[in-house]
């Protein structure tokens, strides 16, 4: 296929799944926010969520204060900031309309329809009632757009590109997410005790909604620990990086022998998976869990440059 | 005097080609039809926002209204329609293959030089070229109009780069899908195969050096176009890659798309793009549009453009007014589709002749298109007529006249009841290297106003489905004997 086909899908793909993270990231912090909890260091559950998408300098250039206001109209509707949901939604309409022929019909009116339903909602002054069903209707485009690929799609590389942009971007955010409370899951670490502790936690696992299923994987209390291992090591969960890594390397593998070649994206991509699966809980804090969630963000980053640069060129 | 009518000739009596759409519409409750109007509407839209895309409102703007009630033609009336299409075709391509080549129809003196080499459409690149088959225009698309059952006059050759296809297909979608019916009681001649006429016509032009199995692309000026819905939807149906300019390169004078697994070689560009955005090395140095190197590769004989570079010396308006001479002169044989009579304004006795009956008569700019630059004197008021006037005789070269036509009348849908409105016909003729191929039918188009004679969707036109039916069997026999004489029409 066209390159710039193969291109356009990755992203559309890798966009619509930044739109619905960012959705859950808003769903998160307004859950939080009905919540008398304060986090330590005055930071506010808003101000978390802009840091959930890495863009938290932007944010801050731009508005003096983290507010519900603020920060639903910079992470929903924004034209200043490249990540808004707002934003995601138009790139991934206009690669979707670059590559119309690569989609099929349901895939397309998904796209579609959920672009027109979504850009008449705009203001930075919406009821909670109304903040919640746009991102419902957001979190909806990218299930309904998800399952279409999943039941339409002819198995051919065009699927594979969509799908490695998924996962890529999926892992993404997990280690962010991950990352910026790296220091309160570390078992090493001093406990403030007590609900600061708890609220910390289960904000991690209501952004990448898994607060339930880490209830019925662990049938017990959320302890740092385990939040690490979930979202990182366990492979039945569908946002843990090793998850990712997974299907990330399916794809491309299959790809390598629809094309009879392999390349440095497979290798860069076995190297990583194999490196998740060797590790441990133990070993994981033994590295430092800040570390290697970093370690891993850059990795992810080098792999999708050398996805682009053997495919998408 | 009414205008010539589809359904009911001169007013005399139903004309056996309508007789079943006749009948289905009088017995049929026009609430019923109604909510069908709607209902083809919706599909339309449906289809028209899938393939056209733009946002809420312009989406509106772009889908061309759809009318419920077919154009029909009988098998006997295409027949002589479409060997007038492929003669007309035919010469045409003789024509470029001639002014590109030995000029032989200048110096028998035929064509004036300079109306052809003057031309602005006119690419000094092309002189000498040797294309495959000598196939210039791979696609036309030749408007035709009537104004009573006897002849089809061509109003204009479009062979650059004519859109409209999909809304033929399309059309025939919406209307089987909403009237199956209608459908089960007649013998209508298939569309659908159109997408598979015109890959075959593309690849029989590959360029010889290409392999058995040659690469066509489809090329766009990109999603921002307006008739991109209908690039995406053809690519789609032809099964081959849409690709926009920076998606193919030249090495070597080879023109290869960056795919996945590398460069892959293209053979047959379809391109919906002007000349002037082709390449920047040629032509417009500006536009990002295009592919540098392709005309080098194009010249060197490694790639087919379709249609070819410069065919728009062959549609132009002064041109135009040479066609039956340019059939004769190639073909030897009389033009079986009329030209509408048109008076050159630079030529003397003509000028004199359209100065003194510029109320009746239509001026359009040679150069002008779309409508733009043009007199419709009946419609005109004395300042307009006056000051187009001065404009003439400034440059009477610039124009051509023609007479204000009856555009026959097709019945069609308006809200409350079925009434007459003018259409025009839009066939596409394929050529190949083996053959010519024209899908039985076209797109018609229809001024939706009461009284209009413009067909433009831009100016409230609209679109039908357009038939070729089995001739009724008592056709010949016809009480009012409309349909007798047409397939001598024209001679």
């Amino acid at each position: 296929m066209l390159s710039r086909h193969a291109d356009s899908l990755y992203w559309l793909a890798r966009y619509v799944e930044r739109a619905e993270n960012t959705a859950r990231l808003l769903e998160a912090a307004t859950r939080l926010s009905a919540t008398p909890i304060l986090a330590e260091g005055g930071r506010n559950e808003w101000e978390m969520a802009v840091d959930g998408t890495g863009t938290l300098d932007l944010f801050q250039q731009q508005h003096a204060e983290a507010t519900q206001r603020t920060v639903v109209d910079y992470l929903a509707f924004s034209h200043a900031n490249p990540s808004s949901i707002r934003n995601c939604l138009d790139i991934a309409r206009a690669n979707a309309r670059s590559v119309r022929t690569a989609l099929t019909m349901d895939m397309w009116e998904t796209i579609n329809s959920g672009w027109m339903e979504t850009r008449g909602v705009n203001s930075p002054n919406l009821t909670r009632q109304e903040l919640s069903n746009f991102l419902s209707r957001v979190k909806e485009l990218s299930l309904r757009f998800d399952g279409s690929a999943y039941r339409t799609m002819l198995r051919n590389d065009a699927y594979y590109f969509l799908r490695l942009g998924t996962f890529i971007e999926r892992a993404d955010f997990t280690a962010r997410v991950l990352a910026l409370k790296a220091d309160v899951l570390d078992p090493n670490r001093p406990s403030i005790g007590g609900s600061s502790d708890y609220f910390q936690w289960s904000w991690i696992l209501r952004s990448v909604s898994a607060l339930t299923s880490y209830h019925w994987v662990y049938r017990d209390n959320l302890k740092p620990n385990l939040v690490a291992e979930f979202l990182i090591l366990k492979a039945e969960m569908p946002r843990s990086l090793v998850s990712c890594y997974e299907n990330v390397t399916l794809n491309l593998d299959s790809l390598s022998r629809d094309y009879g070649r392999q390349g440095a994206s497979q290798r860069k991509a076995r190297m990583l998976l194999s490196q998740l699966q060797d590790t441990t809980l133990p070993g994981l804090f033994a590295i430092g869990l800040k570390e290697f969630l970093e370690r891993f963000i850059i990795d992810n980053a080098n792999l999708g440059n050398t996805i682009a640069e053997q495919y998408l060129g | 005097m009414p205008a010539f009518d589809e359904m009911n000739g001169f007013g005399q009596c139903i004309r056996p080609a309508y007789r079943t759409i006749q009948a289905w519409f009088e017995n049929s409750d026009p609430e019923n039809l109604k909510r069908l109007q709607k209902e083809a509407e919706f599909l339309f839209r449906r289809i028209g926002i899938t393939f056209a895309v733009y946002g809420d409102a312009e989406a509106e703007e772009r889908i061309i209204p759809f009318d419920i009630v077919p154009r029909v033609l009988t098998g006997r009336e295409w027949t002589s329609l479409s060997k007038g299409l492929t003669q007309r075709v035919t010469a045409l391509n003789r024509f470029l293959a001639d002014v590109y080549g030995a000029g032989e129809i200048i110096r028998a003196g035929v064509v004036p030089a300079d109306l052809v080499y003057q031309n602005p459409a006119f690419r000094p690149e092309m002189v000498g070229l040797k294309l495959p088959h000598d196939v210039y225009v791979q696609i036309a698309g030749i408007d035709v109009i009537r104004t009573d059952d006897k002849d089809f006059y061509v109003l204009e050759d479009n062979a650059r780069t004519p859109s409209g296809v999909s809304y033929m297909l399309e059309n025939r979608d919406v209307q089987m899908r909403l009237f199956p019916d209608l459908f089960a009681e007649t013998r209508i001649q298939p569309v659908d195969n159109y997408p598979d006429e015109l890959l075959a016509s593309l690849r029989s032009v590959a360029p010889i050096s290409a392999p058995a199995e040659p690469t066509v692309v489809l090329m766009t000026p990109g999603p921002l176009n307006s008739a991109y819905y209908e690039h995406s939807f053809l690519a789609d149906k032809l099964g081959v890659e849409l690709v926009e300019g920076r998606d193919l390169f030249v090495l070597d004078e080879v023109v290869y798309m960056r795919t996945t697994r590398g460069p892959k070689r293209v053979d047959v560009i379809y391109r919906r793009i002007d000349d002037d955005f082709l390449d920047p090395m040629v032509f417009r140095p500006d536009s990002v549009l295009g592919i540098p190197g392709l005309i080098s590769a194009y010249r060197a004989g490694n790639v087919t453009l379709a249609n070819a570079v410069g065919t728009g010396v062959a549609d132009d308006k002064a041109i135009y007014t040479y066609m039956p001479d340019i059939v004769r002169f190639y073909l030897g044989e009389e033009p079986i589709l009329k030209n509408v009579p048109t008076w050159r304004c630079r030529e003397p006795d003509s000028l004199r002749y359209v100065l003194d009956h510029l109320p009746e008569l239509v001026v359009k700019e040679v150069q002008g298109s779309g409508g733009y630059g043009m007199l419709v004197g009946p419609k005109s008021t004395k300042e307009q007529i006056e000051s187009f006037r001065a404009k003439l005789m400034a440059d009477p070269d610039g124009f051509i006249a023609q007479p204000t036509l009856a555009l026959s009348t097709s019945p069609t849908f308006v809200g409350d009841g079925i009434a007459p409105r003018h259409i025009d016909l839009r066939p596409f003729v394929l050529t190949g290297a083996d053959k010519v191929r024209i899908v039985p039918g076209g797109l018609t188009r229809v001024a939706l106003k009461e009284g209009s004679l413009v067909v433009n969707s831009s100016q409230g036109g609209g679109t039908k489905d357009t038939w070729i039916i089995e001739d009724p069997a008592d056709d010949v026999a016809s009480p009012s004997g409309l349909s007798q004489s047409q397939s001598q029409a024209g001679s």
